[in-house]
């Protein structure tokens, strides 16, 4: 290195200046402002589909309690609680309520379906979480290796586990796992979330949250504590491992795509390791596809809730919702499948926002 | 460590000795590179030439083993350290001796600064990143010596910019930095891949000057692999010209120039359209006309045509035409010159109603495209005809060649069916010196230029009176392209067309075109005729667009650079008066 | 050049999916391949013959020696023993592949003509129209697909029903999940071809709406079809399997539906009884593996980039010509991909 001049042409006119840099700041704001804008037209057209789907079948009321009453016990029932007025009035009364948090009352039980909601949904969020952990330890370093080695025998074995993976319903791969582990090993519990005397015992806890683990840490008791982990492992690994799968698969599928750029390319010819060129330079500009999609899976996984909790009896918003649905009771149907549409709907939110913050180029 | 070095050999930094490079496709092995021995020396510019597919790009890449897995490479290729320390051969590396080598002792320069840069990482650590991978430096240290590297490429406010993300640079900026990458490891040796073909003209003239003080200033010496005979004269100590894979000509470089030896080297530089070389024909064309043309009504008026990109939500739009004047009149070729969004191309599209005019007004064969709407447009657009930038993807690829060109028979009605219409399709064909049974063909099955003549074929197939070509031969080989721009020529004398004639390349444009207009950042800076245009340019934009642009003779192209210099040295002073 | 001119048949023969996915294969790629046809050949030919590999009847409890019994373990009569409800859990395995198939074929269907006429009218013409198709297509994508298709099955038949009801039922709550997802695509494709100069050569020519869309867009644009048709069979299946477990399926005396036992088997599992849910699962695991194998080497085989190929013997293959100079006379060869190795957009990218 000799000359410690500018070595050659005029420098480039400037860009970046501080005012620049506020417009474009303003344009990330602008993405958010306009991309939580985008949420409310997907939850009221979900809600509006949903409303039309259930009742195209008749009134909640005839449809739970048909059998069991007379025709004019059953017209006086349906006059009280207002489903003989014209659809459109009970769908406009319907958005009202909702927008007030006000989900009706269950025909079957005669709950707040809202009050539902609260107590069931926090277990659907912990059994969520675990298998979202499972998903993200197992898949995205499967997928990394997967990619590094790819073609070889490693690639092909992984990619034959990760299909596996998807390919096994959860409610068999729950079923095989309950039959290995706990019935025939008994390492583990078969079913529910606690054993009854733990149940008891959180159950009984002052304003509880309804997330066990945060219960039990808060109880204070390590017996309850571990015994809410135990119960929890096969149903976050059954879920987990799906969503791990998938997550394999596209981990590979984007490094890969990632590795064949120029950029990667350019690394290479500076002398960067392999490891290092997945692991930095195709990993996270693949990471932004990446999280999009994953965004997406949670509507997998929210749909492989209801099938994981209906088999290890783990009492959230799955089980619950077909325990209502073997009992024909739309209005909680109903409430359980919008709440379920609009967690969709924010995570998908969070998850484009997520993935902007990565991306410098919208960032900047 | 290989100890095969002559004395007398001392001085080169890589040596190539019979390489040959195989690829496996699914059509089944393909040589790419067959015998080729090269030798570059210190501080030496060597420039590789040959048109696609003459595995220019494959030796190049082989030098840092940057191969794809499906190729296999024999041969050696003998890499010395700059400080002459060790030499290697390349090809018999692990993939750990090879880590080693690339970017300390051999770094390259690639085509696209844009796709180069990881667009994640700020330049600085991506700089960083190069230093840690061949040695040990605190974090001060690393950071030091990117800042001090990114001003001797000539990023100003280094300190400041070391700390941005590629794509807060322009084009011209990115390619720096890919430099400044290559430069901070001090390699004795720096391949450049096609280091200027995604640039503008005056960009590409910067982005030169930067090589050549790399040289200069560092004592690196460059593999400058590229299809561009100006940018060859402009930069090349030696010149090695490459066909089919293997190495036919080798000298230096005012020799290749003056006196080549092989045919196809005279071929190739025959066929480097060169500003100037078509005065007399425009001057033939202009007296040919009758005595009446001026007063022939035109078939294109623009006035003061105005195109507005809308903004998406709510921001404002980006306006690619901003208020230009221009007519064509029948028989009469207009080339429209200008850099990347100059609007050249949107006034092309405007024309042949693909894009919406939003202001002033613009007239076509009668019609007013602002706010036509398509059905009654319909009805003009048997007479315009238009061809498209690339030949590959402007035929559906699942029909035959002779059902592409069939298709504005059958659409208008010309022709009941492909079978009605293949006698006029024959015609056609034979009328683009394409050969009838290439009719039955499938896109794919063409070459290139064989593309662009079917293309050609179609947009005459109605007989237009107005032909539209949108870079037609900027996707093709030079060769290539000067048989085309012959062909076009010939077609426009033999129907009479009037065309619109859009190119980024001054000197393509003058070959063909009777008027030249000049467009930048959307404005017309200057139209007139070639002579006009081309020999006294008045506006500073159009001198500059000239003078940036290489000739293929280093002599005279030695006398060019130092006018740009001097025009250089003048705007810069303009530009701290304003 | 191994792909001349003069043999179109072999390279009409070439084109076709699945034959010209094979050819390019290689290495593990070709093993994935091989092993996805080869179960996805087994499930359709066990539809084909159930009646005769069944021993017995889906619906049958009984023969001449009186009834099956519940819960008998296998033994020589019954392979793989009996279930709850009495019936032999081999002949309803065996039978299921043909409720699978039946849906399948049905659910495919359906939303393959739907959706992709959807798609090709909504990206050609966008505007408002395609904006909130885009935006209704979004929503009901995002939404957990099973809840939808139980919904749907609700809708459709109250939740149970007769065999071709129930197949129906199910065709359709899954055709509805699915329809979203062929629009997606089919109208990506189709906007990625409106911009593509062919399909602007075509307007500049004057050709009308519905000529660029169906001769021009549509075709272009089906390539991508076998691939969503495997992976979204699968999903039918799964989908289908996931209804029957939560006792929305098919009744198990109109036909045999592998998720309805598995639901029937829940209870089993905890008193130790495994036959009853390891072969109705096994078997829905065994075919969705299988033709996901399948859509998986499609879509690797598809997309240059994730495409393997072998290496070569050292230089070795002939020298590619290049049309340089003499145009007219050179042979054809642009579309080989040995021309683009010069290029430095990666050479694979075809």
């Amino acid at each position: 290195m000799t000359a410690d001049t500018v070595v050659a042409g005029r420098p480039s006119p400037g860009v970046g200046t501080a005012k620049k840099k506020d417009k474009k700041e303003s344009g990330l704001l602008r993405y958010l402002v306009v991309r939580f804008l985008l949420i409310i037209p997907t939850i009221f057209i979900l809600v509006t589909m949903v409303f039309i789907l259930m009742r195209t079948t008749g009134d909640p009321i005839t449809a739970a309690l048909g059998g069991r009453l007379s025709a004019d016990q059953l017209a006086e029932r349906v006059a009280a609680a207002g489903y003989d007025r014209p659809l459109f009035v009970q769908y406009l009364e319907y958005l009202g309520n909702i927008i007030r948090g006000d989900f009706g009352t269950t025909i079957s039980d005669n709950r707040a379906v809202s009050q539902v909601l609260l107590t069931y949904g926090a277990a659907t969020l912990e059994l969520a979480f675990y298998a979202l952990i499972v998903a993200f330890i197992v898949g995205i370093p499967l997928g990394m290796i997967a990619a590094y080695y790819r073609d070889k025998g490693q690639d092909a074995s992984l990619r034959v586990m990760a299909i596996l993976f998807y390919a096994t319903p959860v409610f068999f791969a729950g079923l095989l796992m309950k039959l290995i582990f706990s019935v025939w090993l008994g390492w583990l519990p078969t079913n529910g979330r606690a054993s009854t005397r733990s149940d008891l015992l959180l159950q009984a806890l002052p304003d509880k949250v309804g997330i066990y683990v945060i219960d039990a840490l808060r109880l204070g008791n390590p017996q309850v504590i571990g015994d809410v982990l135990v119960h929890a492992i096969l149903p976050a690994i059954t879920l987990g491992l799906l969503t791990a799968g998938i997550f394999l698969r596209l981990v590979r599928a984007n490094v890969i795509g990632t590795l064949s750029l120029d950029y990667v390319e350019s690394a290479r010819s500076r002398g960067v390791s392999e490891f290092r060129l997945v692991r930095k330079h195709a990993y996270r500009p693949a990471l932004i596809p990446i999280i999009t999609v994953i965004g997406l899976q949670i509507a997998l996984l929210l749909g492989g809730a209801v099938l994981t909790e209906t088999t290890f009896e783990w009492k959230g918003l799955g089980f619950q919702l077909v325990q209502y649905l073997q009992a024909r009771d739309f209005v909680a149907v109903q409430g359980i499948v919008i709440l379920l549409a609009i967690i969709v709907a924010i995570t998908n939110f969070v998850v484009d926002i997520i993935a902007a913050l990565i991306d410098p180029r919208v960032r900047y | 460590m290989i100890d095969v070095i002559k004395p007398g050999d001392d001085d080169a930094v890589v040596r190539i000795k019979d390489l040959t490079v195989s690829f496996a496709t699914d059509a089944g092995a393909v040589k790419a590179v067959d015998g080729v021995s090269l030798e570059v020396r210190r501080g030496e510019v060597l420039a590789i030439v040959g048109e696609s597919g003459s595995g220019k790009t494959v030796t190049a890449k082989t030098i840092l083993g940057l191969l794809p897995d499906t190729a296999t490479a024999q041969g050696a290729i003998i890499l010395t350290s700059k400080d002459r320390g060790s030499s290697t051969d390349v090809i018999t590396l692990s993939k750990r001796q090879l880590r080693k080598v690339r970017g300390s002792d051999v770094a390259m320069v690639f085509q696209e600064p844009s796709s180069a840069l990881n667009p994640v990482y700020t330049v600085g650590w991506q700089i960083i990143e190069g230093l840690n991978a061949h040695g040990h430096y605190s974090r001060r240290e690393a950071r030091a010596k990117a800042i001090d590297i990114l001003g001797r490429v000539g990023i100003p406010d280094p300190e400041a910019r070391i700390d941005y993300y590629p794509h807060q640079f322009s084009g011209g900026q990115k390619q720096r930095i890919i430099i400044a990458m290559a430069l901070v490891l001090d390699p004795g040796l720096i391949v450049a891949d096609e280091p200027t073909t995604a640039l503008d003209v005056t960009v590409q003239a910067e982005i030169l000057d930067l090589l050549r003080a790399c040289r200069d200033e560092f004592g690196t010496a460059i593999v400058l692999i590229t299809h561009n005979m100006g940018v060859v004269a402009d930069l090349a100590d030696r010149v090695a010209v490459m066909y089919q894979g293997k190495l036919i000509e080798q000298a230096d470089a005012v020799t290749l120039f003056t006196h080549p030896t092989q045919d196809y080297t005279k071929r190739l530089l025959a066929a480097v359209p060169h500003v100037g070389q078509s005065a007399l024909k425009t001057v033939d064309r202009a007296q040919n006309r009758p005595a009446d043309w001026d007063d022939v009504a035109p078939l294109v008026v623009a006035d003061e045509l105005r195109i507005e990109y809308p903004g998406r939500l709510g921001r404002p739009g980006f306006v690619a035409v901003d208020g230009i004047s221009f007519s064509i009149r029948p028989g009469e070729v207009l080339g429209l010159v200008g850099e990347s969004g100059s609007g050249k191309t949107t006034t092309g599209r405007a024309i042949a109603g693909l894009t919406r005019v939003t202001g002033g007004s613009l007239n076509v064969l009668g019609m007013e495209m602002r706010g036509v709407r398509e059905r009654q447009f319909k009805k003009i657009r048997s007479q315009i005809g238009f061809v498209f930038q690339d030949p590959g993807t402007s035929f559906n690829p699942l029909l035959t060649i002779a059902e592409c060109v069939a298709e504005p028979l059958v659409v208008h009605g010309r022709a009941h069916d492909r079978s009605a219409a293949r006698s006029r399709v024959d015609e056609l064909l034979e009328a683009v010196q394409l050969p009838k049974a290439y009719g039955d063909r499938f896109p794919h099955e063409l070459s290139g230029g064989q593309r662009q003549r079917a293309s050609l074929a179609r947009s005459l197939a109605l007989d237009p009176k107005l032909l539209i070509a949108d870079e037609p031969t900027s996707a093709l080989d030079v060769s290539v392209q000067a048989k085309v721009l012959e062909l076009f020529s010939e077609l426009q004398a033999q129907f009479g067309f009037a065309a619109l004639f859009i190119s980024h390349d001054l000197a393509v444009v003058d070959i063909l075109a009777d008027k030249i207009a000049v467009l930048w950042k959307g404005k017309l800076v200057e139209e007139g005729t070639g002579a006009e245009v081309l020999g006294a340019p008045q506006h500073p934009y159009t001198q500059r667009l000239l003078a940036s642009l290489p000739v293929p003779n280093p002599e005279l192209q030695a006398t060019r650079r130092a006018a740009l210099h001097v025009l250089q040295a003048q705007d810069a002073a303009l530009a701290l008066d304003a | 050049m191994a792909r001349t001119i003069g043999n179109r048949k072999l390279s009409l023969w070439d084109r076709l999916p699945l034959i010209s996915h094979f050819r390019q294969s290689v290495g593990w790629q070709r093993g994935m391949l091989t092993g996805g046809l080869v179960i996805t050949g087994i499930f359709l030919v066990t539809a084909a013959l159930a009646p005769w590999l069944a021993p017995f009847g889906f619906a049958q409890l009984r023969d001449a020696n009186g009834l099956f019994g519940s819960q008998v373990p296998p033994n020589s009569k019954h392979i793989w023993g009996t279930t709850v409800g009495g019936y032999d859990v081999f002949s309803r395995v065996i039978w299921g592949t043909q409720t699978a198939v039946s849906v399948i074929v049905v659910a495919v269907l359906l939303s393959i003509f739907a959706g992709v006429l959807l798609g090709l009218v909504s990206g050609y013409f966008g505007g408002w129209l395609d904006r909130i198709m885009v935006v209704v297509a979004d929503a009901i994508y995002a939404f957990p697909s099973l809840l939808l298709a139980i919904v749907m099955s609700i809708v459709i038949s109250g939740g149970q029903s007769s065999l071709w009801g129930g197949i129906l039922a199910a065709a359709i709550s899954i055709t509805v999940v699915f329809i979203p997802q062929y629009f997606r695509v089919i109208r990506a494709e189709t906007v990625r071809m409106k911009s593509e100069a062919f399909v602007e050569s075509a307007k500049v020519i004057g050709a009308s709406n519905a000529r660029i869309m169906f001769r021009h867009v549509l075709r272009n644009s089906m390539r991508t079809l076998p691939l969503i048709f495997t992976l979204n069979a699968s999903e039918a299946i799964l989908t289908l399997a996931g209804l029957g477990f939560l006792g929305f399926g098919i009744e198990p005396t109109a036909a045999a539906e592998w998720g309805y036992d598995l639901n029937k088997a829940l209870s089993d599992v905890t008193s130790g009884i495994w036959w009853t849910s390891l072969f109705p699962g096994a078997a829905i695991v065994f075919v969705v593996l299988g033709i996901t194998l399948v859509g998986e080497s499609l879509n690797e085989l598809g997309d240059p980039r994730l495409r393997g190929r072998k290496s070569v013997e050292a230089a070795s293959g002939a020298m590619t010509e290049t049309s340089v100079i003499q145009t007219v006379t050179a042979p054809a060869h642009s579309g080989d991909p040995a021309i683009e190795i010069d290029g430095n957009q990666g050479w694979s990218d075809r």
